[in-house]
C-alpha cells in the first residue's frame, strides 16, 4: 500500500522538543506563583508571573519549529 | 430601552454585516477547478487550504468562544484566582499538541479524515470504537453550542431586550449561511470577531483602570471583596484546598481542548504541517487576550458593577462583562463591544455545528446507512444535520433552563477527555487493544459522571453536577483538598484501558487492523494521498 518515499524514514523526533516540556510543566507549579508580592505595575505576582509565562510558551514553540523544520 | 438605543443600532448593524460576509463566503478562495462545494472537503473543511494568517483567525475564533468570555470573567468575579485557570489552561495546550497536531493533520491528509472518529476507525480497525468515539464528540459538542446563544442572550439582556425572538432570529441566519456557505462563513468572519475582540479589550484594559484608580487599587478592591465573604475558597490568590484543583482543571482542560471535534476541523483546514505548528507560537496572542478578560471580572468589582437580575428574579453573573461595559463605555464603543462578542458566538457556533454534522455523516451515516456514499451526498447530509444542530441548540435554551446547558458542557469536558487515549495516544502507539479502549472509555466515563454527581453547589444550592471541583475527602482521604473530576476520570480510563488489553491479549481475542503506515504520521502538503480510503474491520 505505501510506496518508499524517503531513503531515510521521515520522523518528529529531535532532542529539541524536549524543550517544549518547558512552557507545559512551568505554568503548573502553583508554589512559583501563588503569592500577592512583588506586585508589577499594580499586578499582583500571581497574575503578572502567568501572563509572563505565555512568552515563555512562545518562545520555546518558535525554537522548536525554527529548529525542526 | 430607549437608553439603548445606540448600542442596539451598532450591535444590530455589525451584526448584518458578518451576515452578508458568511453568505458571500461560499466563493471565497474557492478553486476556478472546483465547480461546487459538494462535499465534505470543501464544506467542511474549506478545501483544506487555508493559510496561516487565516488558521490563526479561524482557530482563535473557535477556541476562545463567546461563552469564554462572558463566563471567565463571571467566575473571577464571584470567585477570584481559580478562575484566573483560563490562562495556564491556554499556554500549557500549545506545546502540549505542537507535535500532535501535525501527526493527526498528516494521517487526516493522507487518508483524507475529517473527524477524529475516522482517524480512530482506521488506526484500530473498529467501527464500534469509532462509534462511540463519534457519539461522545456529538454529545460533549451539542451543550457547547447551546453555551453560546448564552453568550449573545447575555448581552441582549444587558441592552435590555429579553424574550426569545431575537435569538431565534439571529441562529436563523446564522444556520441559513453555515448551510450556504460551510467552513468558508466562519472562517471569514473571524476577521471581524478577532479583530473587534481585540479592539475592545485592548481598549477595556487601557480605559478601564484608568478611571478606576489604576491596576493596583483594581486588585486591592477585590481582595477586599473576598476578605469579607465568609466563603474561605475565594480570594485573588489559591489556597491549600485549591491549588490541585486549579492545577487539574488547567491540564485536564489542555488534554480535552483538541479533542473536541471543532477544534480538529480548524487545524485539519489548514494546508500544511509548518501553518499547524506556526499557529502553536502565533495563538497564545489569544491566550494573553484571555487573560486581561478574565480580569475583566475583577475591574467589575473595583466598579461596583452589579449583574443584571433575569426574569427568574436571581442576578445572572454571566451579565457582569456587558453590565460594566454598559457602565463605563460610551454607548457607541459598547455597542461594538456586544457586537463583539456577539459575532464571537457565532464563529464558534458555526464551526462546532459543521464538526457535529460530520461526525454524524462520517461515522454514522456512511459507516451504517450507507457504505457506498458519494462526497456530495456525504456533504447534502452534513449541511441539513447542521440545520438539526442548530434548531436543537436554540430547543435546548428556550426550552430548559440554560443552568442546564451549562451543567451539560461541564459533564461534556469531562467526557471528551475520555477519548484521549484512542484519539491522543493513538497517534503515537498502536499498543492498545481496540477491546481495552472501549471498556476504558466506558469506565472512565461512568466514573466521571459519578464524580460530577457527587458535586454540590452551595452557592446556587444544588446537590449535584455543582461543578467539577471533586472533593477527595469523597474517598476517604482526610482532606479537604479538591481535583478535577475529568483528570481522576482520565486516570481510571487510562488503569482499564492497560489492564483490558492485557486481558484481551491473553483470552486472545481478535484486534483490529491499522489501516495506517508509520510514514502516514509525517506526511506533508503535496506526498500521494491513499485513495480511496480502503477499510476492513469487525465490529
Amino acid at each position: 500500500m505505501t510506496t518508499p518515499r524517503d531513503a531515510e524514514p521521515r520522523t518528529d523526533r529531535s532532542p529539541w522538543n524536549w524543550l517544549l516540556f518547558v512552557p507545559i510543566v512551568l505554568p503548573l507549579l502553583t508554589f512559583l506563583f501563588n503569592a500577592d508580592e512583588p506586585r508589577l505595575l499594580g499586578f499582583p505576582l500571581f497574575y503578572w508571573l502567568q501572563i509572563a509565562f505565555i512568552a515563555v510558551g512562545v518562545g520555546c514553540t518558535t525554537l522548536v519549529y525554527r529548529m525542526t523544520k | 430601552m430607549s437608553a439603548h438605543t445606540t448600542e442596539l443600532v451598532v450591535f444590530t448593524l455589525l451584526f448584518l454585516l458578518v451576515s452578508g460576509m458568511g453568505f458571500v463566503a461560499a466563493r471565497w478562495r474557492r478553486p476556478e477547478s472546483i465547480e461546487s462545494i459538494e462535499s465534505l472537503n470543501e464544506w467542511g473543511l474549506g478545501g483544506r487550504n487555508f493559510g496561516t494568517w487565516i488558521t490563526w483567525f479561524l482557530v482563535g475564533g473557535d477556541l476562545y468562544t463567546a461563552y469564554t468570555f462572558v463566563a471567565v470573567p463571571a467566575l473571577m468575579f464571584s470567585a477570584g484566582a481559580l478562575g484566573f485557570y483560563a490562562l495556564p489552561y491556554t499556554v500549557v495546550i500549545y506545546p502540549l499538541v505542537f507535535l500532535v497536531l501535525a501527526r493527526m493533520w498528516s494521517v487526516s491528509h493522507v487518508h483524507g479524515f475529517v473527524t477524529p472518529a475516522d482517524f480512530v476507525r482506521a488506526r484500530f480497525g473498529s467501527p464500534t470504537l469509532a462509534l462511540l468515539i463519534a457519539i461522545t464528540g456529538l454529545v460533549a459538542t451539542m451543550p457547547y453550542i447551546a453555551l453560546q446563544l448564552v453568550g449573545i442572550e447575555a448581552v441582549l439582556k444587558t441592552m435590555g431586550i429579553t424574550g426569545h425572538l431575537p435569538i431565534i432570529i439571529a441562529f436563523a441566519i446564522l444556520a441559513a449561511y453555515t448551510y450556504q456557505s460551510g467552513l468558508r462563513a466562519p472562517a471569514l468572519i473571524a476577521f471581524v470577531k478577532d479583530t473587534l475582540i481585540y479592539v475592545v479589550i485592548l481598549a477595556a484594559v487601557i480605559y478601564i483602570p484608568a478611571k478606576l484608580g489604576g491596576w493596583g487599587s483594581i486588585f486591592d478592591a477585590a481582595a477586599a471583596k473576598f476578605a469579607a465573604t465568609p466563603n474561605p475558597a475565594d480570594g485573588i490568590t489559591l489556597n491549600a484546598s485549591n491549588q490541585l484543583q486549579y492545577i487539574t482543571l488547567a491540564f485536564g482542560s489542555a488534554l480535552a481542548l483538541f479533542l473536541y471535534p471543532h477544534s480538529l476541523t480548524g487545524a485539519l483546514a489548514s494546508r500544511n504541517r509548518a501553518v499547524i505548528k506556526r499557529n502553536m507560537s502565533a495563538l497564545p496572542a489569544y491566550s494573553f487576550l484571555l487573560g486581561l478578560i478574565a480580569l475583566l471580572g475583577f475591574m467589575a468589582i473595583a466598579a461596583g458593577t452589579k449583574p443584571v437580575v433575569g426574569a427568574n428574579g436571581k442576578a445572572d453573573t454571566n451579565t457582569i462583562v456587558p453590565a460594566l461595559f454598559d457602565q463605563m463605555f460610551p454607548d457607541w464603543f459598547a455597542g461594538v463591544a456586544y457586537a463583539a462578542i456577539g459575532i464571537g458566538a457565532l464563529v464558534p457556533a458555526a464551526i462546532m455545528s459543521i464538526a457535529a454534522a460530520n461526525l454524524f455523516t462520517r461515522n454514522v451515516y456512511r459507516e451504517y446507512l450507507n457504505k457506498n456514499a458519494t462526497d456530495a451526498q456525504e456533504a447534502k447530509v452534513s449541511k441539513l444535520v447542521s440545520l438539526v444542530v442548530k434548531v436543537g441548540a436554540v430547543l435546548c435554551i428556550l426550552m430548559l433552563d440554560p443552568q442546564f446547558s451549562i451543567d451539560l458542557q461541564l459533564i461534556g469536558g469531562v467526557i471528551i477527555l475520555q477519548t484521549l487515549p484512542s484519539v491522543g495516544l493513538g497517534l503515537y502507539t498502536r499498543w492498545f487493544h481496540k477491546g481495552g479502549l472501549i471498556a476504558g472509555w466506558a469506565a472512565g466515563l461512568g466514573a466521571g459522571l459519578w464524580m460530577l454527581y457527587l458535586i454540590p453547589n452551595p452557592a446556587s444550592g444544588k446537590a449535584h453536577f455543582g461543578g467539577s471541583a471533586f472533593s477527595l475527602g469523597n474517598l476517604g482521604f482526610d482532606t479537604k483538598m479538591t481535583i478535577y473530576a475529568g483528570f481522576l476520570a482520565l486516570a481510571v480510563n487510562l488503569v482499564v484501558a492497560v489492564l483490558g488489553t492485557y486481558l484481551f491479549r491473553a483470552l486472545k481475542v481478535a484486534d483490529g487492523k491499522d489501516a495506517t503506515a508509520r510514514s502516514d504520521y509525517f506526511a506533508d502538503e503535496g506526498d500521494p494521498k491513499v485513495k480511496p480510503m480502503d477499510l476492513t474491520g469487525t465490529h
